[in-house]
């Protein structure tokens, strides 16, 4: 997976809850292959006209909000399908942290094995982070890995949770197939216990 | 005392950490054309499909609806999906069902339909609707494409334990009721982000009395209140279910099965972390007016007012959704006028619910235009043997062939742009069935209600047929 450590970027403040993975990216794209790159299709019919035009008002699409690495959205961001492209149209795109109140939970694990930080805050300091993106000017927030801590355009710095395996493997960007093969004697052991108890389950 | 979930997930723990996820035994993988990512992926690394036999491929969200062959695609990149999917199931030896297999199906409705489904099993797929599986008392849930990739090549995954929540559905439904109504009404209560984080366990009289088919509508949406998992104790119900399916188990096996199966419902006293009661004899013929699936209301229910949603999120949210779906608050969800409506999808495709919607358009004519997909190629079968086709065809529907078709517009088939869908699929997210489409969720009858009126209609005050 991608390594991720800290960064301190632009923030845009996305508005509405349960913004569902059809909205990041709409189902008609994902015939594409990955090497092509899923960035251009993030938020699409959100971001452009069904002309192609960017739609102004979009805040992705706004100008102080340009280059902007990190993203702040409602909660249970990223519920619905469990299309992991995306994960991979937010990573395109630049992004590198989703801050909500909360998560789908498979965008959720999606996120964490392409090392897209999904930062949970509570609904008051995302809301108060919003207005404060919003009004502007300083919208430069700092997403800290190793720390745990979003720290705000105003100064405050808040912890979020993230499990301390999923944290170390991202720091360190170990591949996680890798790091699972290193455990191929304990699945097989566990192989042999089930075959003997659960035979039907074990396929021909 | 342990729950269901406790109990499987225990019984497949192959490391366990004290720092987060647990790695986990995976029993079953289905795979289809969308899953091409994580082929890519093994491919990239020189690795193998570890246990192929383990593993099932269906074709469903691509596939044509007018013919079984790749001539049928809608558009040549459609059929290269559906090229590559044949080329990557060769390659990796996993047993598949293409187009034209009479296996085929959407793999939601093909996995307890074959008794691949089966109590007490760890079965994932890369789509969220998994948790249908949990039906028969599977531990069974969608995962991204990284977790695919990973489960094909080691057979297990890194999971964090769940929290579980039991909603336990008491009394009795009413006549015309049906499991879409039972989950939409669970969904409106709980939220779109009701069960994040939770294994569901459905309970109660209600859900006892279900058959599988009406069980898997229920698991099939737990989803839709955030759960990865949802799941009912397997029963007589269940066994009698399964029992002679092509790959559940046989013969001794099968009393070997049997006699574990019956050990996976929850202890009494069994302790879920959240518990949530619903009273199932209340429940109404449901459908939604907004943009998630918390938004259903009952068909006697008017259009909900925004100024009213105390919370300001969930309001702001509303005023959106009222205005992509071009509703007004207080008008009367009954009588609003529907340009098309689809019966198919993993929550509504099953043989049931065939006939369900045939009970409705027998002797009547459809008002609008009305496709009806079924689930499989096995359903679509049973449901021309019983003669539901031609009843479809004499009320002036379209029958076609199995795949997910316009739950989510991949394969082509979508509502157009401004269209108001009456839909017995699972989401009515903005531009879901297609760019600007507007989808009401409801249950089949409902959906064939809709049909021959053109409108939203209480099923059970249809005026009589012919
Ligand atoms: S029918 Fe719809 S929800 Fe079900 S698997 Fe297909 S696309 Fe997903």
């Amino acid at each position: 997976m991608r390594a991720f450590v800290r960064d301190t970027a632009i923030a845009a403040p996305l508005a509405g809850i349960n913004i569902d993975t059809d909205q990041i990216i709409p189902a008609r794209f994902m015939k594409r292959s990955r090497a092509d790159g899923y960035g251009q299709y993030l938020f699409h019919d959100h971001r452009f006209e069904p002309d192609g035009s960017p739609r102004p008002d979009f805040v992705l699409n706004r100008p102080e909000f340009a280059g902007a690495r990190i993203l702040v959205a409602g909660r249970n961001f990223g519920c619905g399908s469990s299309r992991e492209s995306a994960v991979y149209a937010l990573v395109d795109y630049g992004i590198n942290a989703v801050l909500a109140p909360s998560f789908g939970d498979i965008f959720h694990s999606n996120a964490l094995k392409n090392g897209l930080i999904p930062a949970a805050l509570s609904e008051e300091i995302v809301g108060e982070l919003r207005n404060a993106l919003n009004a502007g000017p300083e919208r430069a927030v700092s997403v800290d890995l190793e720390a745990q801590t979003v720290t705000l355009p105003g100064g405050g710095s808040h912890r979020f949770p993230i499990d301390p395996f999923w944290r170390e493997c991202i720091l360190k960007g170990v591949d996680e197939i890798d790091l699972t093969r290193g455990h191929l004697e304990q699945i097989e052991a566990f192989e042999r216990r089930y075959e003997q108890d659960r035979p039907w389950v074990v396929l021909p | 005392p342990l729950s269901m979930f406790d109990k499987i997930w225990n019984s497949h723990v192959v490391v366990a950490r004290d720092d987060g996820p647990s790695l986990i035994y995976i029993d079953r993988d289905m795979v289809h054309e969308g899953s091409f990512h994580a082929f890519a992926d093994l491919r990239r690394r020189g690795l193998t499909v570890r246990r192929p036999k383990q593993m099932f491929g269906t074709a469903d969200h691509y596939a044509p609806t007018a013919g079984r062959s790749l001539a049928h695609a809608a558009t040549p990149e459609i059929g290269e999906v559906l090229r590559k999917f044949d080329d990557n199931m060769r390659w990796s030896g996993i047993r598949h069902f293409g187009l034209a297999h009479p296996h085929q199906g959407i793999v939601h409705v093909i996995g307890p339909e074959l008794g691949i489904t089966q109590p007490g099993l760890t079965i994932v797929c890369s789509d969220s609707h998994t948790s249908t599986h949990g039906a028969l008392g599977a531990m069974a849930f969608g995962i991204g494409q990284s977790e695919n990739a990973l489960v094909l090549a080691t057979q297990t995954l890194w999971q964090e334990r769940p929290k579980t929540l039991r909603i336990t559905v008491s009394g009795k439904r009413g006549p015309g009721i049906s499991a879409k109504d039972v989950i939409l009404a669970i969904i409106a209560k709980i939220g779109a982000d009701g069960a994040g984080g939770h294994a569901i366990e459905y309970a109660g009289p209600v859900i006892r009395a279900m058959t599988i088919e009406e069980r898997l509508t229920v698991c099939n949406m737990s989803i839709e209140a955030a759960a990865r998992f949802g799941m009912v104790a397997p029963d007589e119900v269940t066994f009698q279910y399964l029992h002679g399916r092509p790959f559940a188990p046989a013969g001794d096996l099968w009393e070997q099965a049997l006699t574990y199966w019956r050990t996976l419902p929850s202890d009494d006293g069994a302790v879920f972390e959240r518990e949530i009661e619903v009273d199932g004899s209340s429940i109404e013929p449901m459908v939604t007016w907004g943009t998630s699936p918390e938004d259903a209301v009952p068909i006697s229910a008017r259009v909900p007012d925004p100024q009213a949603v105390a919370d300001p999120r969930r309001r702001e949210n509303s005023v959106k959704s009222l205005e992509y779906m071009e509703l007004r608050p207080g008008q009367p969800m009954e009588g609003l006028a529907i340009d098309r409506v689809f019966i198919g999808s993993c929550t509504n495709s099953r043989i049931e619910d065939l006939r369900a919607a045939a009970a409705v358009f027998r002797g009547r004519r459809t008002a609008v235009p009305a496709m009806i997909v079924p689930g499989s190629t096995q359903v679509k079968r049973e449901a021309e043997a019983e003669g539901l086709d031609r009843v479809f065809r004499e009320a002036g529907a379209e029958w076609l062939e199995s795949g997910c078709s316009m739950c989510v517009a991949m394969n082509g088939d979508r509502v157009a742009p401004g269209e108001r869908c009456a839909s017995t699929s699972n989401r009515n997210f903005i531009g879901r069935q297609g760019p600007q489409a507007r989808t009401h969720l409801m249950s089949p009858a409902m959906a064939a209600a809709a049909a021959v009126t053109g409108k939203l209609a209480d099923v059970r005050r249809l005026p009589r047929a012919g």
